[in-house]
């Protein structure tokens, strides 16, 4: 009892652990229930994905006559045999410069995209945007819209519930299978392959690529959404390094929206200034990256546009003019914020913006088409073309035949009983057309020496036909001989020059001829 | 921990950490992220259970699977060889002279009989075949004891002037500095060596020619080819294996060196030597 009494001193002490101070070990992710948007730009979206669906699933079924000794398959990314065909154009291995270019054009591309109308890639033509839209259709499909779904995972696990959530991963995993399955369609003849894969005949090869492609699909696009944008992808946060203030954003346009209210009519009978705005959340509702553009331009944005759908529709009903989100240019948006500020940085006014009788300032910057021209665009379009025209010339200059030679090295020269000096050399003739050829190879300088091929049983001299196999590279193991008395000096060059006379085609290699001093 | 630090803009608590005035934002990690960081942790797990991983006394752990790099390496040299086992075949069953006229088998035997060769030839032969001062250089077109590749097989088979093998080629030339005079060995080198153009003293030839009428045309031949039945040198080509000119001629007819190369049928078997052959007489002089 007499303890009590006693004053005693609080420490300041606090467990390491309590609750107060324990952070949790991840984030959990707010889901998106992106509501269904229709307009101008939805359809839009409709039909890329229609294009780039339609270019992904059925090239590998395009065919593309190339004669007997090549495959008909357009687009063929052949690995076994090392060659690519793409329509008219065959690559070889040694020629994926090619692809090496059209990479370059494909970020110059993105760069010169997104300097002008901004993450118009992410926004419309990504596989990621795309897939993802095409999994929303599913869910939409089985769950209804935004509130429907949303009404759905709030309530508890119901039998309806449970139907209808593995309807619809059924279905998401059916697409990622088919999008796993074509992929394997590039690699091989497709239809064949296509009777392989169901008769479980296919390569190992193929059914791994087609699962682990359909466990990213399914992962990517039904589960991780926008967390793919947002997290795993750099190009968002490359981007800010390549819009400027003329690039096209989707933009709110607070000169116009702000002060919004919900309650317009009676803020307005009560003399206050009032926007556009109705903070009726349906560009947020729509956004698949459930975002408010009405902070202005964010990393998450993809600017897919949905938005200006979305809110277009409520200006449409309300009567007034659309645009209140649109795509605009830094600049554009900067001078009229200036308008509606009153050239200061206060408060909006409406009033600035709107005359009276309800039609916009003659003050206020419209986007031009001639913004899209200015030095940075042309820098980018001129390196695009100029990469392009490379690849274009050296394309159509390039020579379906060519001679590698390897000189042996050990070794150098033998001098053989008669005293004459031979060299031995590696001769690789490559045929690049798919076409049966005699190549005639000849020796040009070196004189007084002569060649034989090991394999061709004909007696030595300065030239021979070779049968070249289509499409294929011939090995020769070529000896040169020459007289000592011809030989004038220990290195000599001289050159294998190799003809197609039907084609009118050659290449040749200066080869280099040794000799030991006592030759001389 | 009391002493928490709010970031002020952004409302989150900083780890507590500060370079320069720079705090660390505390974010929490996304799901994703730790989830598969969990994943991780329990593969590794079941991995050390499955494979070879924990460091015992004496040995390791062995692993359910009961996997190990060597038997790993075991059945990989087993399926090569089974890959093999077609060719090797023919090359058993097959002479030298065939496998070289069929293109496929030819190439198999080169290159087998290169990879034997650069374990067991290359200390005498060197790298490329191409020998030494008293080592032969196989990559011409002069052979001792013939290049047809049933005669390299036979040479590789027995090999030359090897004790232990009854087979083995065998070729003694006398030591002449003990049979003639120095006079006449000058005389005789002289004549050697301007059968191939070297000549230095015109008058030597003649008695020189003399010499080897009487001592050295009974192996080397009259016209001085060499004979290929006895090992002997042919005296008229650009090629000498104990070095040309007079000096060299004239050690080699006083007190003659004789290389020995050993048999290797005991060692390598009859296939290795088989390809052996092809490979050498794939090299260029090959009759």
């Amino acid at each position: 009892m007499h303890v009590l009494d006693k004053t005693v001193e609080r420490l300041e002490a606090e467990a390491v652990n309590s609750t107060k101070t324990r952070q949790p070990l991840y984030a959990p992710r707010k889901k998106i229930f992106p509501k269904r948007a229709s307009g101008s730009f939805r359809r839009f979206k409709w039909l890329v994905m229609a294009i780039t669906l339609g270019i992904y699933y059925l090239t590998p079924w395009l065919r593309w006559d190339r004669g007997p000794f090549a495959p008909d398959q357009a687009v063929l990314l052949d690995l076994a045999n090392r060659r690519f065909y793409f329509f008219f154009i065959e690559i070889w291995p040694q020629e994926f410069y090619y692809v090496a270019g059209l990479l370059m054009m494909a970020g110059i591309g993105l760069f010169l995209i997104t300097s002008t109308v901004g993450r118009a890639w992410c926004g419309y033509t990504c596989p990621q945007t795309v897939w993802v839209d095409l999994f929303l259709v599913v869910e939409r499909a089985m769950e209804g819209d935004r509130n429907a779904r949303m009404k759905l995972d709030a309530g508890p696990w119901t039998a309806r519930k449970l139907v209808l959530r593995a309807t619809r991963h059924a279905i998401w995993l059916v697409i990622a299978a088919a999008t796993g399955g074509a992929w394997i369609f590039y690699f091989a003849d497709a239809p064949t392959l296509l009777r392989e894969v169901f008769t479980g005949t296919a390569a190992p090869v193929a059914y791994i690529t087609i699962a682990v492609l359909t466990a990213t699909t399914y992962t990517f696009g039904g589960l991780m959404r926008e967390q793919v944008c947002t997290y795993m992808c750099p190009w968002p946060r490359i981007q800010a390094a390549m819009l400027d203030e003329n690039s096209l954003t989707v933009t709110y346009n607070d000169w116009r929206g702000e002060p919004r209210s919900r309650h317009a009519k009676r803020v307005q009978a009560a003399g206050q200034p009032v926007g556009d705005c109705v903070d009726c959340n349906a560009c947020v509702a729509v956004c698949p990256m459930g975002i408010d553009i009405r902070y202005g331009q964010q990393l998450e944005c993809i600017t897919c546009a949905l938005c200006i759908d979305a809110c277009d529709g409520v200006m449409d009903k309300l009567g007034k003019k659309r645009g209140l989100i649109s795509y605009a240019t830094l600049s554009d948006y900067n001078a009229n914020m200036a308008v509606a500020t009153g050239g200061g940085s206060g408060a909006v006014k409406p009033s600035l913006v709107l005359t009276a009788d309800g039609t916009f300032s003659d003050r206020l910057a419209h986007f031009h088409i001639r913004k899209i021209f200015r030095p940075r665009t042309f820098a980018y379009m001129g390196a695009w073309s100029a990469v392009g025209l490379a690849l274009l010339y050296s394309l159509l200059a390039r020579e379906r035949l060519e001679v590698n030679v390897l000189h042996d090295r050990n070794p150098q020269f033998v001098t053989l009983s008669d005293g004459s000096i031979r060299n031995g050399y590696t001769v690789k003739l490559l045929n690049m057309v798919p076409e049966p050829r005699t190549i005639v190879v000849t020796m040009q300088g070196l004189q007084g020496a002569e060649m034989s091929v090991v394999g061709i049983d004909l007696p030595a001299a300065r030239s021979f036909a070779i049968p070249v196999e289509p499409d294929r590279l011939k090995m020769l193991k070529v000896f040169v001989r020459q007289p000592a008395n011809q030989v004038d000096d220990t290195a000599q060059t001289f050159k294998f020059r190799v003809e197609d006379m039907a084609r009118f085609e050659s290449d040749e290699y200066t080869a280099t001829f040794n000799a030991p001093e006592t030759a001389r | 921990m009391s002493s928490e630090h709010i970031d002020e803009v952004s409302g989150i608590s900083t780890t507590g950490h500060e370079w320069d005035g720079i705090r660390e934002l505390n974010n929490p990690l996304p799901r994703w992220w730790v989830t598969t960081f969990y994943i991780t942790i329990v593969w590794a797990i079941g991995y050390t259970i499955a494979y070879p991983a924990w460091p015992m006394l004496t040995s390791a752990t062995r692993g359910v699977l009961g996997y190990s790099s060597r038997n790993h390496v075991k059945n990989e040299l087993a399926a090569a060889e089974a890959a093999k086992a077609k060719y090797v075949a023919a090359v058993e069953s097959k002479t030298v002279s065939e496998i070289a006229a069929d293109d496929a088998l030819r190439e198999f035997a080169v290159a087998a009989g290169g990879a034997a060769f650069r374990v067991n030839c290359v200390q005498c032969h060197g790298s490329g075949a191409q020998g030494s001062k008293g080592f032969p250089n196989l990559n011409d077109d002069d052979w001792l004891w013939g290049g047809k590749a049933e005669q390299i097989q036979q040479t590789i088979t027995h090999g030359i002037r090897f004790a232990s093998d009854p087979d083995t080629r065998v070729s003694e030339m006398p030591a002449f500095g003990d049979i003639i005079t120095a006079d006449q060995i000058a005389q005789v080198s002289t004549y050697v060596a301007s059968l191939s153009g070297l000549v230095r003293d015109a008058r030597l030839i003649e008695p020189g020619a003399n010499v080897f009428a009487e001592n050295c045309a009974a192996c080397h031949g009259e016209n001085a080819k060499g004979n290929k039945e006895l090992g002997a040198p042919d005296l008229t080509d650009a090629i000498w294996l104990y070095g040309p000119g007079e000096t060299a001629i004239a050690a080699q007819v006083r007190a003659p060196k004789h290389g020995v190369m050993p048999a290797w049928i005991g060692r390598l078997g009859e296939t290795k030597v088989k390809e052996l052959a092809v490979y050498i007489h794939s090299l260029g002089g090959g009759e």
